[in-house]
């Protein structure tokens, strides 16, 4: 079907940039985080109105310039866009409330430059999923490079300097020095940039240049943190929680997988993926990363960092979905992008809610912080089972669908990793909630009164676990719109 | 629209800086407007001529009405239209900006600076329009005297500076001198388009190829492409800011259109890439040239001496992607003249803020500026993201070309440095942004350092307008990419380039 012109993908992705110059401009906090809510919610809402068409199998589209001979600034809303963009649009009013409860309770400075650009990120994030083509999608992708920068540093100490550094040289070296060089000659052989569905690259090309190009994409986009580029990721863990929460766990690093999932299927295409055996490749690095990752998610103390390498684990769950080229699997990797932002934005939530009612942050300080905390270890217990992929909760839908895709693509080895890396997960989840509840720990925890974070940060993150129990029994939209992007 | 255009812009400014100079003994007051006056004549005749050529209308002048190859003649097209309208926007900002730095430090020379100022201007402007190759040198004189007597103007080393520039000025200026006069020799002829047919026959010859090289190095030498960049670095550092902001971003890319232009007109294409085979060699250079420009500025403790290797690696981008020869590779070099004169504009002139309000732009003096002057420095960084090449704006749009050029022609080389430069670019700002973002390092998480701190202390009005002005001309300028191309670059392309 014709794409139809809209400006709605424009609006959407316009609406927190332009509440930008607002929320500088306001003297008093609490008319600052009003706009900020209003321009959530009014973002959500647009994602929302797309969303029947986007069902309906029709694209939306908005060109803006063309900027190169064949390569336009443009955005289009299909049905993976429209996924992404549903997660990080209303996960992006959850925590908004969260970070008025974390931003406040701590007393953080620079509360202003905070909610900018966290909505100068959330611009960046609904841009990329929204990108038609290659080109609009480095721009949104760089976009947020620079966005997140000021978020990540926000203590601005000698840590988050350091942080800071990694975390530019890791992110912006990898797209300056691979990812730009591809985009140029992958423009160079095909003359356009356009995602379709079957992929743009010619079908001639050699074996070793695809290849090349492939690998250099993979590695390029080192937002979705695949090994060995993923040191980043808990280094970027000095962010403020509702950082690592929305950016660290939803927007910045989905936009890496999504980056990768959108050339896999819109540049290269399966077919072709599938007759140069390339995605056998990426599955293994992937396969790599996952086993690794969920190992090194073992030896941690710190809960925050358990849940960055975590995050680096179920990301190339994504990116298998991807490269085991099973339309199964590739569902399952799609609807991983939600089930896993619900789940692990719930974690991270706990996590700083920890941290604002009693200021520790390692696995050792936590034991026995159940009493003092149910409702929120309760919660962490849902979101880890989540992560693990245990029913009843969204987790155990998208795990469903790759170990049947890993079946119906006969890859027996694969089928193993996913297995053994929820075991995995399970051996670093379970402890944690087990010694919060049956064990007891330090004196100050064990005085038997409930005391728990404030409710901004208490509310978010009972949404968002109730939200994982939900979506389990009602993954509607998100199941339906992987499987038309599938299609 | 008028056909007196070609001549105008360079008439108003030539005929205005009598007037200013008369000004300045007379009624100083008056020196200030009638510049303004000047480019504002000059800018506004730059854009007419534009919209003659997107017309299709050749904006052709012959001076006393003398035909060429007689008469002196000036000609507007595709290739030049787009330099001219930098030429004069910039002239015209940068003069905006100027203002309050010039009242504060140099009163009493207001009179000379503007003088020398639109004549600097006229200089540019008529190197670019004419089609004569012994008027180019005339004008690149006038140019380069009042480049030198306006760096002269700065403080301390500035006068040594600006002597050191005279002398390796001139040899530039000589030995293009001298290549014309070469090629007076063999064909008699003064008018571009008349030697280039008159050289036909003539490619053999080694007076031509003599002529040529003697040429190349001295436009070269006075853009300042590596290793014949000693005198900029130094020039352009000690110049008062406002003659940094003017002559930085200016200069070395109309020395970049020279060298094009000559090439183009002159001595053809098919002379300089397929007779002399030079290619693969010059563009080697221009790898040199921007590996050691991001080198040295890497090691440079004040920002503005930074820029000035910054400047010496963008020479390299340019001069390399015209001697790739391939389309791409021109169409990114001049993109880039425009792209490269506007974004060290912004650059420069976030600097001169800096420098305006702190008296220098030593690293060490840049701590806490995101908080005291926000303004400058969020068009500093938009500056910097352009000169990274991140999209949307103007930087990423010349470089893609570029890129695209090296590899099309398979110059692996070239790729490599042009990337590796924009990772510098990163290293270099990223090292600013820290040190005006983190320091003084805040003690510790906490309550301890609240909303507020230091004040804001911002440069005046005057000059943050034309900052943030030239700053989203970036973007801008980034997102109209398609159309500069397709309407204008596109048809100053050589039909025999791949």
């Amino acid at each position: 079907m014709e794409p139809l012109p809209s400006l709605k993908p424009l609006l959407a992705v316009l609406v927190s940039l332009g509440v930008v110059p607002i929320l500088m401009s306001s003297r008093s906090a609490n008319v600052r985080e009003a706009w900020t809510f209003g321009a959530a919610g009014l973002k959500f809402l647009l994602v929302l109105a797309m969303l029947p068409t986007v069902l309906e199998g029709r694209e939306l589209v908005c060109t803006l310039a063309e900027v190169l001979p064949g390569v336009a600034f443009r955005l289009r809303v299909d049905a993976l866009g429209m996924l992404f963009a549903l997660v990080a649009s209303s996960l992006w009013i959850i925590t908004s409330a969260y970070s008025i409860g974390y931003m406040r309770g701590l007393q953080e400075h620079g509360q202003t430059r905070y909610f900018c650009f966290f909505a100068l990120a959330l611009s960046a994030t609904i841009g990329a999923a929204f990108s038609a083509n290659l080109f609009t999608l480095y721009l949104f992708y760089e976009m947020l490079s620079f966005a997140t920068y000021p978020l990540v540093t926000h203590h601005q100490d000698a840590e988050a300097r350091r942080s800071g550094r990694k975390y530019l040289l890791y992110i912006v070296g990898s797209s300056i020095g691979l990812v730009l060089p591809a985009m140029i000659f992958s423009y160079h052989l095909s003359g356009t940039l356009e995602f379709t569905s079957q992929g743009f690259l010619p079908r001639a090309g050699s074996p070793v240049l695809l290849g090349v190009l492939l690998f250099m994409f993979l590695f390029g986009f080192a937002k979705a943190a695949v090994m060995p580029l993923h040191a980043w990721l808990p280094a970027a863990m000095v962010a403020p929680t509702p950082v690592s929460a929305l950016l660290h766990a939803v927007a910045v690093v989905k936009v890496g997988v999504f980056c990768i999932l959108r050339v896999l299927t819109g540049v290269f295409g399966l077919d072709l993926l599938a007759s140069f055996h390339l995605g056998a490749a990426v599955a293994c690095v992937a396969a790599f990363t996952i086993i690794v990752a969920s190992l090194i998610a073992l030896t941690q103390n710190e809960l925050k960092r358990l849940l960055a390498f975590s995050t680096i684990g179920q990301l190339s769950y994504i990116v298998l979905g991807a490269a085991l080229l099973s339309p199964k699997a590739l569902v399952g990797g799609m609807v991983h992008i939600a089930m896993h932002a619900f789940g692990k934005i719930t974690l991270f939530f706990c996590a700083g809610a920890i941290y604002v009612a009693t200021r520790k942050k390692y696995l050792s300080d936590l034991v026995g912080i159940g009493k003092r905390m149910p409702v929120t270890m309760a919660a962490f217990f849902v979101g880890a089972l989540s992560v693990i992929g245990l029913p009843p909760t969204g987790g155990f839908l998208s795990k469903w669908y790759l170990v049947l895709g890993t079946l119906q693509a006969h890859q027996w080895p694969m089928l193993l990793v996913i297995l053994s890396s929820s075991l995995l997960n399970a051996a670093y989840f379970f402890p944690i909630v087990y010694r919060a509840f049956f064990f007891q720990g330090d004196q100050s925890l064990s005085d038997n009164t409930t005391q728990e974070a404030p409710l901004w940060c208490l509310v978010p993150l009972i949404i968002t676990a109730v939200c994982t129990i939900l979506f389990f029994f009602y993954p509607f939209p998100f199941l339906r719109l992987a499987e038309l992007a599938g299609l | 629209m008028n056909v007196h255009y070609p001549a105008l812009l360079v008439i108003i400014p030539l005929l205005a800086s009598f007037f200013i100079s008369a000004a300045g003994w007379l009624r100083p007051v008056w020196c200030f407007p009638l510049a303004v006056a000047a480019m504002a004549g000059s800018l506004l005749v730059s854009l007419g001529l534009l919209v003659d050529v997107l017309l299709g209308i050749p904006g052709l002048y012959w001076f006393g009405g003398w035909p060429p190859p007689w008469g002196i003649y000036y000609r507007v097209d595709h290739l030049n239209t787009l330099v001219l309208v930098i030429i004069a926007a910039v002239g015209f900002v940068n003069l905006m900006a100027a203002r309050p730095t010039v009242e504060r430090d140099f009163p009493e020379k207001a009179g000379p600076f503007y003088t020398l100022y639109v004549l600097f201007v006229t200089g540019l402007l008529g190197m670019v329009v004419t089609g004569d190759a012994f008027n180019l040198y005339v004008l690149l004189e006038i140019a380069a005297i009042t480049g030198y007597a306006l760096i002269a103007l700065g403080k301390g080393r500035a006068a040594l500076s600006s002597l050191h520039y005279i002398f390796m000025g001139t040899i530039g200026a000589c030995f293009y001198l001298l290549g014309v006069g070469y090629l007076y020799i063999v064909t008699g002829s003064l008018n571009m388009e008349d030697i280039s047919r008159l050289l036909q026959p003539l490619h053999g010859s080694n007076v031509v190829i003599v002529a040529f090289v003697i040429m190349m190095v001295g436009i070269w030498l006075k853009m300042g492409f590596f290793p014949l960049h000693a005198w900029l670095p130094n020039a352009y550092t000690y110049a008062p800011s406002p003659v940094s902001s003017l002559v930085a971003p200016l200069m070395t890319k109309v020395m970049v259109y020279v060298m094009i232009r000559m090439i183009l007109t002159v001595f053809t294409l098919d002379y300089a890439f397929l007779v002399l085979k030079l290619n693969d060699a010059v563009v080697w250079l221009a790898v040199i040239a921007i590996v050691a420009g991001s080198l040295l500025a890497l090691a440079e403790k004040d920002v503005k001496r930074m820029l000035t290797y910054i400047v010496v690696a963008e020479v390299g981008y340019m001069v390399g992607g015209f001697w790739l020869g391939n389309r791409a590779g021109f169409t990114g070099a001049v993109l880039h003249i425009v792209n490269d004169a506007l974004m060290t504009f912004c650059l420069f002139l976030a600097v001169g803020n800096i420098i305006h309000v702190k008296g220098n732009s030593r690293l060490e003096s840049l701590s806490g500026l995101f908080r005291t002057m926000p303004w400058t420095m969020g068009a500093l960084v938009v500056g910097a993201l352009s000169i990274i090449g991140v999209p949307p704006t103007c930087g990423f749009f010349s470089k893609w070309y570029l890129l695209l050029g090296a590899i099309q022609s398979g110059h692996y080389g070239f790729l490599a440095a042009l990337l590796g430069s924009s990772l510098v670019g990163v290293v270099l700002f990223f090292r600013i942004f820290e040190i005006g973002y983190f320091e003084p390092l805040g003690a510790s998480h906490g309550p301890a350092h609240g909303e507020g701190g230091a004040a804001v202390r911002e440069a005046p009005l005057g000059m943050l307008v034309p900052l943030w002005i030239t700053a989203l001309s970036l973007i801008l300028v980034g997102l109209y990419t398609g159309e500069i191309v397709g309407r204008v670059i596109r048809h100053a392309i050589p039909e025999m380039m791949l």
